[in-house]
């Protein structure tokens, strides 16, 4: 299963973190900054699983935006790979040319989508447009 | 331009977003946080209400706060509220901030279950993804209290909307994880099954994650999933890529769907059904054929997609180890991704070869692979997935390929990355050890290592090899001309000084002959590394050189004139002077004959398992090295230690008064398992224990006062109790059972059981070697003063036989008046032709003989104040030295055998016990009061009791326990 999943830029700066297994909050910081050293620290033609402690990280680089996953030993490296990009390309379609901006700004739209895909650490939903659904319906009613 | 925000854009937060990412500083940013905290705070405690609309924007910033890393300790409150909110986003935000920042034991978590409450009876589908979200987020023992009967009822309720159905699946999922005692399955089972076959595969994307959990719980309950997977998986597999539509992936059908139903398959043994069997094995062959197929789109997402599933597929095969057919392509396919210029399909397919290489069927097509892992090993450059290639390298290695193999390994350890060199030294050192077939090459190859990478050499390493030096005849010479070359060189490890030294110290008169190799030019080869060592390889070099003496008299001047200086008989420190002082006495009063004896070679080693595959397991953590490795390691490593064709030689050993086991049996790797004799050595005293070691287990080589050897002759006396013995009776104080002792070869097991003054004691002898043990004979007899207090008698019957005795010797007491010593327990026999003589005290204590005495508050206080004399109290203060919990004292007062009396304190943190002595002549009445302090870890015991000395007794034994 999934452990956790971050979202840092090449400053090492936390954009989303979302954890699906306890941690705590005091360790968390210590975590992502030792989780983002060891995969900036790697070159492009190094592969993008990388042990770490008793588990793996599947990572991937969208300029200057790292994806940082945590999983279990038992995950399929690629199928989470490609998870991650799908993942993007959601953002992409919904914020239309997605950047780092977006995602601070609209943190909690972010979520949303992030929950629609991944629940408790488990892939629940790969279709884009349902993915999609109620943000769309959201933005419909703008009732904010 | 805090435009980019969409929809509702809240600008208060958008506007701090920007003045963050502006701040040029930490200090500023962190300025301007603060100000902003105190700017949330004096809102939410204002007294105005604040709207929703402010709400969700301040629980907003503190999420946004809480992600750069900042503690956030308030606005919970603020969070909860928003959760009654009938605004989407606003709902939404709450259910953030409670799943991100509240933990499961938050006082809050009442007033959010009202809100989930709510919103899961509002038949609104997205609050209610929202509340099955939050539960599943939090999945505290409150929340799976309140809602696990209403969950399984939503997943599979008919009129359910779909999107409902994914989070209720996942929410389950978690609760059944936290508390499955709560989750009802039961009979909801075949629906869960079923939802296999909903229409909608987002559904089954969710419900798969639910259904493999509890497979895994309850593989039986669930068996009909396989079937219902299988025809899933066979639907998505052959449909065309356009047939899925939106659940197609870049030309890939619903790959993560396919990865997830091959990943349940996994849960369970293939297929018993012919029929569905032949489906599965069908969806396999056509996996395998599509990473043939020339692919449909240059992106590189369309083959991660697809191999994605073919790397599932190829796990399940493994798993199934039962189609050769399916082996032999998985792994010609994997040979294919071995040179593929995707480094992570390199990566992924060395690791997934690693486990193909275990399988017999696949195993000679793995080896075919050979060249190019090792080509991998060479030029990767990424570390982990040159990691992965040795550890290929090393699951494909077998007799046929392992000269090659270790020695790519070997060449590689030059180079190698620092972070696994200590890993692949200790799988060279198996390898070499596992598939040796002639000792020159084992000799030579864990030389070659030492001589490499000598710092990450374990002592496990080098002990093994001279474990196998020892144990083997026709390499001793060898051993002793090798390391003598690997010596000359000017830097050489302080491990290769060790070996060297060992080595020569035993066998150098192997090579004596030979000039260039005299006993005088190895003495002075060793010594000159002598002064580059460390204290523990020092005082094994002394070892070598009074063992030098012994095999070469004409060294004796020379080495004498060497302990003789003041820099070996006054070194500061006392364990080499010690060894110095002794060896200079016992090479110049000791007899010719004497010293033969004393520095007799040693004795061959029992045979065990490799302390260094210990090691490398415990390394890799467990399941590291599979259950085959293991078998394998005694099957073949029966070759190499010669299971059959030498076993200990009683006649060589009967002349070596090394027989015993030392300390030296660290050697062995059960340090750990050997209580016996308390040599006064420190660590890394490897030859010198076998004659210092004053331990009753080896009287023959008994050491007198001065520290020197005084007497060859076997004593037939029984030898003095053993030091720990009086630690060894504390341990049976509250319990009747157990392992009284054990050592290298013996393991004493006690059963005992009393009543009123009477007991009965049976021992149980194991013998932990693979020979008899001649006369074998046991004494129970009563020191002093204690043979007019307890009558005990023995029924002994000879126990000579391998294994466990079948016939426990036992033993009956009858206690006459209350005692303080205990009766003594004399074990010889002979194994090897040694003497063993070992006396331990029998675990009968006073307390044994309590008769519990249950009374009221009333009258144990009345008693109480009866045995008010000074001289009836005994009262001991001291610091606890075990756990302090309640069940574990209560559970040792209740061993002790009197009664543990409730409410009878007024402060119930105490504890009081009461009970009688039974003893032949009278009774003695005991009350016991036991005050634990847990914040200072003291405890204050009194005892009372009719008769003066049992008080003290019971409180000296008592004192030990707590």
């Amino acid at each position: 299963m999934i452990k956790f999943m971050l979202m840092v830029n090449r400053q090492g700066q936390t954009r989303l973190s979302r954890y699906y297994q306890p941690v705590e909050l005091s360790r968390r910081a210590m975590l992502e900054a030792d989780v983002v050293r060891c995969c900036l620290s790697r070159k492009k033609d190094q592969c993008s699983f990388v042990e770490y402690k008793d588990f793996k990280l599947v990572y991937r680089q969208y300029a200057a935006l790292y994806i940082v996953v945590g999983v279990t030993d038992s995950e399929n490296e690629l199928s989470v790979y490609e998870l991650v990009h799908n993942f993007v390309e959601v953002l992409d379609k919904y914020f239309s040319r997605v950047s780092e901006l977006d995602i601070m700004f609209n943190l909690d739209r972010v979520h949303i989508i992030l929950d629609e895909m991944i629940q408790n650490g488990h892939v629940v939903e790969t279709n884009k447009s349902r993915i999609l659904t109620p943000l769309t319906a959201l933005d419909k009613m703008a009732d904010g | 331009m805090p435009a980019v925000s969409k929809g509702d854009g809240m600008r208060g937060l958008a506007v701090f977003i920007s003045d963050i990412r502006n701040c040029k500083s930490k200090e500023a940013e962190i300025k301007r946080i603060n100000k902003e905290l105190a700017n949330i705070r004096s809102k939410f405690k204002g007294d105005k209400a604040l709207d929703g609309y402010s709400k969700k924007k301040y629980v907003c910033k503190l999420l946004f706060i809480f992600l750069l890393g900042h503690d956030i300790d308030f606005g919970h409150m603020e969070a909860v509220n928003l959760l009654s909110s009938n605004k989407y986003t606003e709902k939404q935000i709450g259910y953030l901030f409670i799943s991100v920042l509240v933990n499961s034991n938050s006082e809050l978590i009442r007033l959010i279950n009202n809100a989930i409450k709510n919103d899961l009876s509002s038949r609104n589908p997205t609050f209610m993804c929202l509340a099955l979200h939050c539960i599943a987020n939090v999945g505290s023992r409150e929340m799976a209290e309140a809602f696990a009967s209403e969950i399984p009822r939503i997943l599979v309720a008919g009129d359910t909307m779909d999107s409902v159905k994914q989070s209720a699946a996942l929410c389950l999922l978690r609760l059944y994880k936290t508390s499955p005692d709560l989750v009802m399955m039961g009979e909801w089972t075949s629906r869960v099954v079923h939802l296999l076959n909903d229409q909608h595969m987002g559904v089954v994307t969710a419900a798969i994650s639910l259904i493999t959990c509890l497979s895994q719980k309850n593989p039986d309950e669930f068996k009909t999933c396989v079937s219902l997977a299988v025809s899933r998986l066979s639907r998505i597999v052959s449909s065309a890529s356009t047939d899925l539509q939106d659940y197609t992936y870049y030309f890939v059908p619903a790959p993560w769907l396919s990865c997830k139903l091959l990943r349940l398959l996994q849960c369970y043994p293939p297929p018993e059904d012919g029929a569905v069997k032949g489906r599965l094995v069908e969806c396999l062959e056509t996996i395998l054929n599509k990473a043939q197929e020339p692919p449909k789109s240059k992106k590189v997402q369309h083959s991660n997609a697809k191999n994605a599933i073919l790397f599932e597929a190829i796990s399940l095969i493994i798993h199934y180890d039962s189609e050769p057919n399916l082996l032999v392509r998985a792994c010609n396919q994997l040979g294919q991704f071995l040179q593929h210029r995707e480094t992570n399909l390199r990566y992924l397919a060395l690791e997934s070869m690693c486990t193909l290489a275990s399988s017999e069927f696949s195993h000679e097509a793995v080896k075919t692979h050979i060249e190019t892992v090792i080509n991998a090993l060479k030029t990767e450059r990424d570390v982990s997935v040159r990691q992965r290639a040795a550890d290929l390298l090393y699951a494909m290695c077998d007799r046929s390929n392992a000269k090659q193999i270790v020695a790519e390994m070997l060449s590689y350890l030059e180079t190698a990355d620092y972070s696994i060199r200590e890993e692949m030294v200790l799988k060279v050192a198996i390898l070499a050890e596992k598939y040796a077939v002639d000792y020159s090459w084992y000799v030579d190859t864990i030389l070659n290592l030492i001589r490499i990478a000598g710092d990450y050499v374990s002592e496990e390493v080098w002990y093994r090899v001279i474990q196998i030096v020892i144990n083997r005849d026709d390499v001793q010479g060898y051993a002793a001309k090798t390391v003598f070359e690997a010596l000359q060189a000017p830097a050489c490890h302080e491990n290769m000084v060790k070996v060297g030294g060992y080595i020569l110290g035993e066998f150098g008169n192997l090579i004596a002959g030979d000039p260039r190799s005299s006993p005088l030019v190895q003495f002075n080869l060793l010594h000159s590394k002598f002064h580059l060592c460390s204290v523990p390889t020092r005082a094994l070099l002394l070892s070598a050189y009074i063992k030098f003496i012994n095999l070469f008299p004409e060294t004796k001047a020379t080495i004498q004139e060497v302990l003789r200086c003041d820099s070996q008989i006054r070194n500061s420190d006392v364990e080499l002077q010690q060894r110095a002082v002794e060896y200079l006495k016992l090479s110049s009063i000791a007899s010719t004959d004497v010293l033969a004896t004393v520095l007799e070679e040693m004795p061959p080693f029992p045979e065990r398992e490799s302390s260094i595959l210990a090691k490398l397991k415990k390394k890799k953590g467990p399941g590291a090295v599979s259950v085959t490795e293991l078998e394998d390691n005694k099957r073949e490593g029966g070759e190499l230690n010669g299971e059959g064709d030498r076993g200990p030689d009683p006649a060589a050993m009967a002349s070596s008064n090394a027989s015993t086991p030392s300390p030296s049996a660290d050697l062995l790797g059960i340090r750990s398992a050997a209580p016996v004799g308390a040599a006064p050595t420190s660590v890394g005293s490897l030859l010198v224990d076998v004659f210092s070691e004053a331990g009753p287990a080896a009287p023959s080589a008994a050491v007198n006062d001065d520290g020197f050897l005084s007497s060859a002759s076997p004593s037939e006396d029984p030898a003095p109790p053993l030091s720990e013995a009086d630690e060894l009776l504390n341990k049976f104080v509250c319990k009747n059972n157990g392992v009284l002792f054990e050592n290298q070869l013996l393991q004493i097991g006690i059963k005992s059981e009393y009543r009123q003054n009477l007991g009965r004691m049976y021992l149980f002898y194991g013998n932990k070697t693979s020979v008899q043990f001649a006369s074998f004979t046991t004494t129970v007899s009563c020191p002093g003063e204690l043979q007019s207090q307890l009558n005990a008698s023995d029924q002994t019957s000879g126990t000579t036989g391998r294994g466990w005795s079948p016939d426990p010797t036992g033993t009956q007491h009858r206690v006459l008046t209350d005692f303080s010593d205990a009766p003594l327990l004399n074990i010889k026999f002979r194994y090897g032709g040694a003497l063993q003589n070992l006396t331990l005290k029998l675990p009968v204590t006073i307390n044994k003989f309590f008769q519990p005495t249950e009374m009221t508050s009333h009258d144990f206080f009345q008693r109480w104040k009866q045995l008010s004399q000074p001289q009836q109290e005994a009262q001991k203060i001291f610091k606890a030295n075990h756990s302090m919990d309640t069940e574990v004292l209560k559970a040792k007062l209740l061993g002790l055998g009197t009664a543990l009396l409730d409410d009878v304190d007024p402060n119930s943190e105490n504890y009081v016990c009461a009970g009688v002595i039974q003893t032949k002549g009278q009774q003695v009445g005991c009350l016991l009061r036991l005050e634990p302090n847990g914040q200072a870890q003291m405890y204050r015991l009194t005892l009372r009791c009719s008769k003066d000395s049992v008080s003290r007794r019971l409180c000296e034994l008592l004192a030990e326990q707590f």
